[in-house]
């Protein structure tokens, strides 16, 4: 197999194949970094939207709850038919790759805020309701008592999630868009060697996603330490 | 006019009635002890006094003026002239001792940082706390934690402190180091409103003693007729059976 991999590698790793695979890596990035960071914020909103308490806010916490508890639990790739054929019937003119961005924002978001929300959970109600008692607002509370004690219990996850979303942005192929493991797919069907293509797309997932996972662990060295020295 | 007025005052969890009717004043620089059996709704009472319950009937006044417990701005002008010191200490975990005294008069109140500083090393001092600024809660004995807890309520220079049960989560052998921090503020004329179970603390601090039971207050009265003389029939049984040991 090694004779062949290496007997190929030239005509495999050329300039056009490389620019193919670097624009399919571009995509996988944009996907998973957008879903991460509108995800994270995202989810942040709505874990702090379920946790108010006034009548007037009822609706959100409704449309919040029914959001991420429906959007866990419908598989991606299905969400992301959904978001292309309500797309469709609706008559908006817009790419795959936004189809498959949207339909990303939309998972990370209802998987993010569930993490967060046992985060904030994890605290226990005698903070928030000192800090209340403190005249602490929301946001105040939020940023000096609750979030140094929960970061601990959400970048884990959250940075495991990551990862995972990174592989997910995979699914995107199957509307067509040309990100890596689609990328892989042509050059296979090109005739270049299962091993040598996938491979190949192997290492730069592992490009993608170890930066994270260190980024995780530095993130969690600064953050998550049970104190803020 | 009294300083704080409770004029029938109900409040439910949910279905669940806890405070019945309550009516009872604290007048500036009075020492005001609510006793009653566990379940009486004593915390309670404060939780609807800090906002953090509302209240279903009644009327809380402070210096003749109806709080409206329903209205956030209302809420927070009390929550500025009361402070509460829980009986779990409830220290911020991620804060040093300092922290936990500084933060929100320097966050919230916008005070100046350097000041607030100097007066929570002062509150610190006097609760007997000066060597301990960096500790962590975690790092702290009950005993020294909940003096932390006095003096952060303190730096928020309440008019009136609501001290809920500031003794019954620790071991015996601390509690009187938490009681003559209390002391030394009941001599400053400090306004305090307090659940107890040390009767023997009561009888010493307090101007006015509060018999509270199933949600109602039974009989308010100096401490010498509540402990020796109490009126009612349930007041003299829960005072029998304290003082009994």
């Amino acid at each position: 197999m090694f004779a062949r991999i290496i007997e190929e590698a030239p005509t495999f790793f050329t300039y056009y194949n490389g620019l193919l695979l670097m624009e399919a890596m571009a995509a996988t990035f944009m996907l998973s970094a957008v879903g991460c960071v509108i995800g994270f914020g995202a989810g942040f909103f709505l874990a702090v939207a379920r946790r108010t308490t006034s009548l007037g806010l009822l609706p959100l916490r409704v449309s919040t709850f029914g959001f991420v508890e429906a959007f866990r639990r419908i598989p991606f790739l299905v969400t992301l038919m959904l978001v292309f054929f309500i797309f469709e019937i609706v008559k908006i003119d817009i790419s795959l790759f936004s189809v498959a961005l949207i339909s990303v924002c939309l998972i990370a978001t209802a998987f993010i805020a569930e993490i967060i929300r046992g985060g904030l959970e994890s605290v226990h109600q005698t903070q928030w309701d000192t800090a209340a008692a403190m005249n602490f607002s929301l946001a105040q509370t939020l940023i000096y008592v609750i979030m140094p004690q929960a970061w601990k219990i959400i970048l884990p996850p959250v940075f495991s999630f990551f990862i995972l979303f990174i592989k997910d942005t995979a699914l995107a192929s199957q509307i067509g868009v040309v990100e890596l493991t689609y990328a892989g797919k042509i050059l296979n069907n090109k005739g270049f060697s299962a091993a040598l293509v996938f491979g190949s797309i192997l290492v730069l997932y592992f490009v993608i996603s170890y930066p994270l996972a260190r980024f995780g662990v530095w993130m969690e060295s600064r953050l998550a330490s049970s104190r803020n020295r | 006019m009294h300083h704080l007025e409770i004029v029938d005052l109900k409040a439910s969890y949910g279905d669940l009635p806890v405070l019945e009717q309550i009516s009872l004043t604290v007048d500036k620089g009075e020492i005001v002890c609510l006793i009653g059996p566990s379940g009486s709704g004593k915390s309670t009472l404060f939780r609807v006094l800090m906002g953090l319950l509302p209240p279903a009937v009644g009327e809380v006044r402070l210096d003749g003026q109806a709080i409206d417990y329903g209205n956030k701005k209302a809420v927070r002008a009390i929550r500025d002239r009361f402070a509460i010191v829980f009986q779990q200490y409830n220290l911020f975990q991620n804060m040093t001792v300092l922290q936990n005294v500084t933060v929100a008069p320097v966050k919230v109140k916008k005070s100046k940082a350097a000041e607030v500083e100097r007066e929570a090393k002062e509150l610190l001092a006097k609760v007997g706390l000066a060597d301990k600024l960096k500790s962590y809660p975690d790092e702290l004995s009950g005993g020294q934690q909940q003096r932390v807890a006095i003096a952060r309520a303190l730096a928020l220079r309440p008019e009136i402190l609501l001290l809920d049960e500031v003794t019954s989560a620790l071991d015996p052998e601390l509690v009187n180091e938490v009681l003559d921090a209390i002391r030394l503020l009941a001599a400053e004329g400090m306004t305090m409103f307090i659940v107890s179970h040390e009767m023997g603390f009561v009888r010493e601090v307090s101007s006015k003693v509060v018999f509270m039971a199933d949600g109602r207050v039974v009989e308010v009265g100096s401490p010498n007729q509540i402990f020796d003389n109490p009126r009612e029939v349930r007041t003299r049984e829960f005072v029998g059976k304290i003082l009994r040991h």
